[in-house]
């Protein structure tokens, strides 16, 4: 930390020192997490976060349930790009079990989580704008989520909380409605993109509201254990889809951004590329969409059609066993790790053979790299606090579980 | 000049006669200024019916007010655990009369899919609910029709509401204080 | 600098360690290694400091409740990553319930802090010199330390479902 932050703190005079309290209800905490600042004037001196405000006890949840109804919970996590959540869950359960997924399926599942990171991100950077004033520049793209959602309808049947595919693969194939409304989409959206980008990202206000308001070193950032665009924008280029691939990412051709001191406009501009390089990979993967199944061949995990149980002994007796939760699952300790919205979303599972997990563990990007947030505004007006609370991103729904 | 449609009114040349009740819910119903408590999920699918494609605007919703003391309605869209109850509370004992109360989605309805240690199970254990829209997450167009009853209960309401023994029944049985201002017959 | 295996990391440690390493395996391409509580810190030292090991980010901190192994009822799972050997470990250390005690690694990650108040919230388990040990997710007067296994999910006090309905009787959990 830089001589002249910490001489800050130490020459504030008591009497000038206000506690203000920054939340829990306040129009820029997007969820609900208070702080106590104490300022000098408008500096920060010191912070104070108390979170949980949300807490659902997800992991106690997850106990209960056997797993494929564990996927709705997953939606809940990081609801913004509810897709990433439920396909790494499924991901997991998978390398439990050890099954070989279709190529088709591989590449049908990175178009969607790249259409939930495009989601996630915009979200994101309309409302940095929002809390620096601009409020038109939310209007645009939110319109355009609006196509996301569609997207996700035609697949799933639900437009944020999607439950989306399933053990094994997806419920149903990209239908015609699917791939015309896609195709559109990646013709109409880079325009609209490029028209919400000119309105913020070289804009003279913005660029001096953001410039410098909540900055944070590379390797601070590494000590709080960072991922995601956060820690891009430090200047770390980890990215869980270069260093561990899944899903058949290795075949796509994408760069990762990183920005260079860590403030707000650097996760501004991160994010904002990661948006276009995102809509690379869905076109590579739309381009060369292998032919196949939309599912693996796994009867003792993904239900039969229904027309077979009506008639079929074997069919019947896999669904009876599928929803009762009788199937037998291998015991053992599996961590799988996706690249979510906000960086590294881990799972981390064991299993004893029953029905339900014995211990599952989210490894939450929001909560690890929120604590870094006292360190990130020491010395900032409370202006930039703001700024860079939404800037980072914090999803409450990530953030207690 | 040109006839207020919405209101009932007995009708002459250049006149409109109604009682001042009416035309002050009225006015009041097409211009809520809401609170958006948007905790989880649900709270997106709001900020979606705030944007184009849903458009709360065009029922006059369009200023939120973030601090109590000026809304009209609180918008409950959201898990609210027992941690936020307290605050929750609050800020609903700090709305001035007249107010509603939205609550949006299966969780602040009833706790939702989470009936666990650490949630409330339906925020109408803690302050009185007008209108409730269950979902998970409900679509705009629920929560636009949640609105629309809103303003039904709102053009319905009497202005006199709060000083009848049946309010201040509601309000001592959920132990919230009322403040009684001028003459209170 | 040739990038270490699984196979290097485990040689490595237990030629540092030897005695205190108490069980290990791979499963699922990850090492798992036992270390006994006392010494994790120091192994965690060990292992951020040396040159080709490099263990540069801390994952994740998790407690696990066992209530039937007596002895080591309580684990605590570090998962760490190697990125310049793209390896990733797992240090674990069992704890029994009468001595629930551990040292804090905020110390070489900074991280780690909110991640031991949760662990510390759900389970219970004390964390050494942490800084501000106290509970994050939960109500802070809350008594009891709810993921262990013999707390129910539901709250304890709910009048309005009744647990026959739900093939529960008061017994069982």
């Amino acid at each position: 930390m830089s001589q002249e932050l910490k001489d800050i703190a130490q020459n504030a005079d008591p009497a000038n020192v206000a506690t203000i309290n920054f939340g829990p209800t306040h129009p820029s905490t997007h969820g609900i997490f208070q702080n106590i600042l104490k300022v000098d004037g408008e500096k920060i001196i010191s912070s104070e976060q108390t979170v949980g405000y949300i807490h659902r006890a997800f992991e106690k949840l997850a106990e209960r349930r056997p797993y494929n109804q564990i996927t709705p919970i997953t939606d809940r996590l990081n609801y913004c790009s509810s897709p990433i959540n439920n396909i790494g869950w499924e991901m997991t359960v998978e390398k439990l079990i050890g099954v070989d997924i279709p190529k088709r399926v591989q590449y049908m599942r990175v178009i969607i989580m790249e259409l939930a990171r495009i989601a996630d991100h915009l979200i994101c950077n309309s409302v940095i704008g929002v809390d620096a004033g601009a409020l038109t520049s939310f209007f645009y793209p939110f319109s355009e989520r609006e196509k996301i959602y569609e997207l996700y309808e035609e697949l799933s049947g639900a437009r944020l909380t999607t439950n989306m595919g399933r053990i094994g693969g997806f419920e149903r194939d990209f239908t015609p409605v699917f791939h015309q409304k896609l195709k559109s989409f990646l013709k109409t959206f880079p325009k609209a993109f490029e028209e919400f980008d000119s309105m913020l990202a070289r804009n003279r206000i913005f660029m001096d509201r953001t410039k410098g308001a909540g900055p944070i070193s590379a390797e601070r950032a590494l000590s709080y254990s960072f991922s995601g665009p956060n820690l891009r924008a430090a200047g770390v280029d980890y990215d869980v889809r270069a260093m561990n691939p899944y899903s058949s990412y290795e075949d796509f051709d994408f760069i990762i951004p990183v920005g260079v001191n860590g403030d707000t406009y650097d996760r501004f501009m991160v994010r904002q590329e990661e948006i276009r390089q995102s809509l690379r990979i869905i076109e590579q993967a739309y381009q060369n969409l292998p032919e196949g199944d939309y599912k693996a061949d796994l009867p003792d995990f993904y239900l039969p059609p229904k027309a077979d149980v009506y008639n079929n002994m074997e069919a019947l007796i896999y669904h009876f066993k599928i929803v009762m939760g009788e199937t037998e699952l291998p015991v053992g300790e599996v961590y799988h790790a996706v690249e979510g919205g906000n960086g590294e979303l881990g799972y981390y599972l064991i299993s004893d053979g029953g029905r339900t997990p014995y211990r599952l563990q989210f490894r939450r990007p929001c909560f690890i790299y929120y604590q870094a947030y006292p360190e990130m505004i020491k010395g900032m007006p409370i202006s930039d606090a703001v700024l860079t609370l939404s800037s980072i991103n914090v999803i409450a729904g990530e953030l207690d579980a | 000049m040109g006839k207020i449609e919405e209101l009932e009114t007995i009708n002459g040349e250049g006149y409109q006669l109604t009682t001042l009740d009416k035309a002050i819910a009225l006015a009041r119903a097409n211009s809520v200024w809401p609170l958006p408590f948007a905790t989880s999920c649900c709270g997106i699918e709001f900020m979606a019916t705030m944007g184009s494609a849903y458009d709360l605007s065009r029922f006059g919703m369009e200023r939120m007010s973030f601090t109590p003391r000026q809304a009209d309605l609180l918008i409950v869209a959201g898990t609210i655990s027992k941690k936020l109850g307290p605050v929750l509370k609050r800020v609903y004992e700090q709305m001035a009369e007249p107010k509603w109360v939205l609550s949006v989605g299966a969780c602040a309805c009833s706790g939702g899919i989470f009936d666990t240690y650490s949630v409330l199970q339906g925020i109408d254990r803690i302050i009185p609910v007008d209108v409730y829209v269950p979902g998970c997450p409900p679509r705009p167009e629920q929560i636009i029709e949640g609105v629309m009853n809103i303003h039904e209960l709102v053009k319905k309401e009497s202005s006199r509401r709060r000083y009848s023994d049946e309010y201040k029944h509601l309000m001592s049985s959920y132990q919230i204080e009322i403040e009684q201002h001028g003459d209170a017959k | 600098m040739e990038m270490q295996n699984n196979q290097d990391f485990l040689a490595a440690i237990q030629a540092q360690f030897g005695a205190d390493v108490l069980a290990h395996d791979i499963a699922f391409d990850i090492l798992n290694i036992e270390i006994t509580p006392s010494q994790i810190h120091l192994v965690i030292e060990w292992l951020q400091q040396h040159p080709t090991l490099n263990v540069n980010y801390l994952t994740n901190i998790a407690g696990i409740h066992y209530p039937e192994s007596a002895g080591r009822e309580f684990a605590v799972v570090y998962q760490l990553h190697s990125w310049k050997n793209n390896i990733r470990l797992r240090i674990k250390g069992y704890l029994p319930k009468e001595n629930l005690h551990i040292a804090t690694v905020t110390d070489l990650f900074a991280g780690a802090n909110w991640m031991e108040r949760e662990t510390y919230d759900f389970f219970g388990i004390c964390f050494d010199g942490h800084p501000d040990l106290r509970r994050i997710l939960n109500m802070e007067d809350m008594d009891y330390f709810p993921m262990r296994k013999e707390y129910v999910l539901e709250d304890a006090t709910r009048e309005d479902k009744d647990d026959r309905f739900f093939g529960r009787n008061n017994n069982e959990l």
